[in-house]
């Protein structure tokens, strides 16, 4: 398989008034063509803060990468010069955000926003652009496209608006997109739609996928690698079917525990001990220990390596053997 | 059956729609609540699910009497809520606490927690007198799993997990005998909500109380719920114990709804059967006639149009003794195999 993206040792952090947090420390992750990797993690794991440095648009100040390259199709963006780089982003790697209504813009059309796209990058007339639109509003099932087209993003739905937002990135038809937390402001019902939508698009266009999300739910449906991250590291990565069968890391298995299932009905659901840390000030050794049943001596020293458990596997635990075992 | 402590009865709330800044003048109304009628009974968890705009919340606040109800009841020990207002109400009041969805936004951030969770008894001093105050708050603390050291702590000093306790810790500061929950875990994080979901089944235990429990989250809503009503467009379509609705839902939105959770088993995704609603939820302020659940539903016929359904067992399973003979308002109600959320 040819590797599309691949995103080595990266480091992210962000120097704030109250000291500097880590984002993002080492983070190591591929992705294939027409592969769909899921980057599973709760609020501050930094899992947005990497795809952010992937697609060009981290705040800085007062972020910074300060460790690490990025490849895309054998390129290393972080020397590409600032105008190579605008050349990629969006056409060749677009992303589509959480809450579409502060991600589009309010004042214009969804017919210029869509159409932007191509006269920016495809120097095309305002008429032949407003044409593409009309048809990227139709290939995204949205109703009436014709007559909609002019409409404001507030005059959608929910639903309507994520789908223009996914058809605002597709319509230079990248080779990768980033979804971040895609479906996550939306009801189950419109969920579901957005989410078939999305695995449809990408089939036919072979893209690669990086879905972020903290919904082990819609990982199971549509993934089919994770990544599993926890205070800006990876703690394993391994095929979608393997990881529900026999997590290696027991911050996965204790996610994983977790999950209200019809056999714990009325008893106590299995519930990870204390808090995320802060970044600023992230434990020593593994970041995961203070939280962890398993942690033993070594864990609060040593950072644990991301060790490969099989050919398609790996995890960030010392003890992923005995985690795997029981 | 057990004794009902909350019984709603037809209970209606219409926003009005106005026009004009002078002269105003009604155009409209967003039913937000249509009708809809349950009972509470006492220690049990009743589950509310639904998507947003259903009027879930407009229910929880109308049980507390925060929106007055257009027209309906909410008798509470027998005595209509709705109808209430000043001392007897208060009094009411004390027995119906709420915790909210946001511990950000639902905690006063220039007051202390030990302020925040001690305020009920400012308005209630007859359940603890002044100089015991700072002791009861202190247990609560405790009850709900924080160092009673905080006391003097503000709300931005604690973690959004932290911050639900101390919502939590207030309403059970008067000793009241409902808790209203208005998605009381949505906005944490994973590894957070079993610890909240958790505390709150070690209280419901501990201090005999009635759980209206409101979410989104299908199956957090089973784990915690003895029965569960479905929503949708401001009224009920489906009410019955957990196993009735999960495994045997009729209701063709319940089982939309169901079928659209994404279960998080890699396995089951090739040999599930999903239903992918078309369109969205009509807006409130113009219901589609009849069925609500009409426009979207793949069973729809002329009759759904002109003649809305009612909420009651359906009549070809009256006096069968099947898990699908429950209240369920379709007319052609009928069980469908949909894997259920996990």
């Amino acid at each position: 398989m040819d590797t599309l993206l691949d995103v080595r040792d990266l480091h992210v952090e962000f120097r704030t008034r109250d000291g500097v947090a880590k984002a993002v420390n080492g983070v190591n992750y591929s992705v294939n063509a027409g592969e769909t990797l899921a980057v599973l993690g709760e609020s501050g794991s930094g899992k947005s803060v990497t795809a952010q440095a992937i697609m060009g648009i981290l705040d800085s100040p007062p972020g910074h990468i300060t460790q690490g390259k990025i490849f895309f199709q054998g390129a290393d963006l972080l020397s590409l010069h600032r105008e190579a780089r605008r050349q990629v982003r969006g056409a060749k790697m677009a992303m589509i955000f959480q809450d579409a209504l502060s991600a589009l813009n309010p004042v214009l059309s969804v017919g210029d926003q869509l159409g932007e796209m191509y006269v920016v990058h495809r120097g095309m007339s305002r008429k032949d652009a407003r044409a593409r639109a009309v048809e990227l509003m139709d290939r995204v099932r949205i109703p009436a496209a014709k007559e909609r087209v002019g409409d404001y993003p507030h005059q959608f739905s929910g639903g309507m608006r994520q789908r223009i937002m996914i058809a605002m990135a597709m319509a230079l038809e990248p080779d990768l997109i980033i979804a971040d937390e895609p479906t996550t402001a939306l009801d189950v019902t419109v969920q579901a739609q957005v989410m078939e939508l999305l695995a449809e698009l990408q089939r036919e266009m072979r893209m690669g996928l990086i879905l972020i999300t903290h919904d082990l739910g819609v990982v199971a449906d549509v993934a089919d690698r994770i990544a599993v991250m926890y205070a800006g590291r990876i703690v394993e990565t391994a095929p979608v079917h393997e990881i529900y069968k026999a997590p290696a890391h027991p911050y996965t298995k204790g996610l994983l525990e977790s999950i209200p299932r019809l056999d714990l009905k009325g008893k106590e659901l299995y519930a990870i001990k204390g808090l995320p840390p802060s970044l600023i000030n992230i434990p020593p050794g593994c970041a995961f220990n203070p939280r962890c049943p398993m942690a033993q001596e070594v864990c609060r020293t040593d950072v644990p390596p991301l060790y490969k458990v099989s050919q398609t596997r790996a995890s960030a635990c010392h003890f992923w053997k005995e985690c795997l075992g029981d | 059956m057990a004794e009902a402590i909350l019984e709603v009865r037809d209970l209606v709330k219409h926003f009005p729609l106005t026009q004009g800044i002078v002269v105003k003048k009604q155009i409209g109304a967003v039913k937000a609540v249509d009708g809809i009628s349950f009972d509470l009974y006492r220690g049990e968890t009743l589950g509310i699910v639904g998507e947003s705009g259903c009027g879930k919340s407009t229910v929880a606040k109308l049980l507390m009497n925060l929106e007055r109800a257009t027209s309906g009841q909410v008798l509470y020990k027998g005595e209509d809520i709705t109808r209430l207002s000043g001392r007897a109400l208060k009094a009411v009041r004390r027995n119906i606490q709420m915790v909210f969805q946001d511990p950000y936004t639902s905690l006063n951030p220039r007051m202390t927690v030990g302020d925040i969770i001690g305020e009920p008894f400012e308005i209630h001093p007859e359940v603890a007198p002044k100089g015991d105050r700072r002791k009861k708050v202190q247990e609560l603390l405790d009850v709900v799993g924080l160092n009673p050291e905080y006391i003097n702590r503000y709300p931005h000093q604690f973690s959004g997990g932290q911050r639900q306790r101390i919502g939590i810790a207030r309403g059970l500061a008067l000793n009241p005998e409902i808790i209203i929950c208005d998605e009381p875990v949505s906005a944490l994080d994973v590894s957070v909500q079993a610890q909240v979901i958790n505390l709150m089944g070690r209280l419901q235990k501990e201090f005999d109380l009635s759980y209206m429990f409101i979410a989104h989250d299908l199956s957090i809503v089973r784990h915690i719920s003895d029965r569960v009503g479905v929503m949708y467009l401001g009224k009920m379509v489906e009410i019955g114990d957990d196993e009735q609705i999960y495994e045997h839902p009729t209701h063709p939105y319940t089982q939309a709804l169901l079928s659209a959770v994404p279960v998080p088993d890699p396995e089951s995704r090739e040999h599930r059967e999903r239903i992918i609603l078309t369109g969205d939820v009509p807006s409130p302020a113009n219901p589609p006639s009849g069925c609500r659940f009409r426009t979207r539903c793949w069973k729809a016929q002329d009759k759904c149009a002109t003649e809305a359904p009612l909420l009651a067992v359906p009549e070809r399973f009256k006096g069968v003794d099947s898990p699908a003979a429950h209240e369920s308002a379709c007319h052609f109600a009928e069980e469908k195999d949909v894997v259920g959320a996990a």
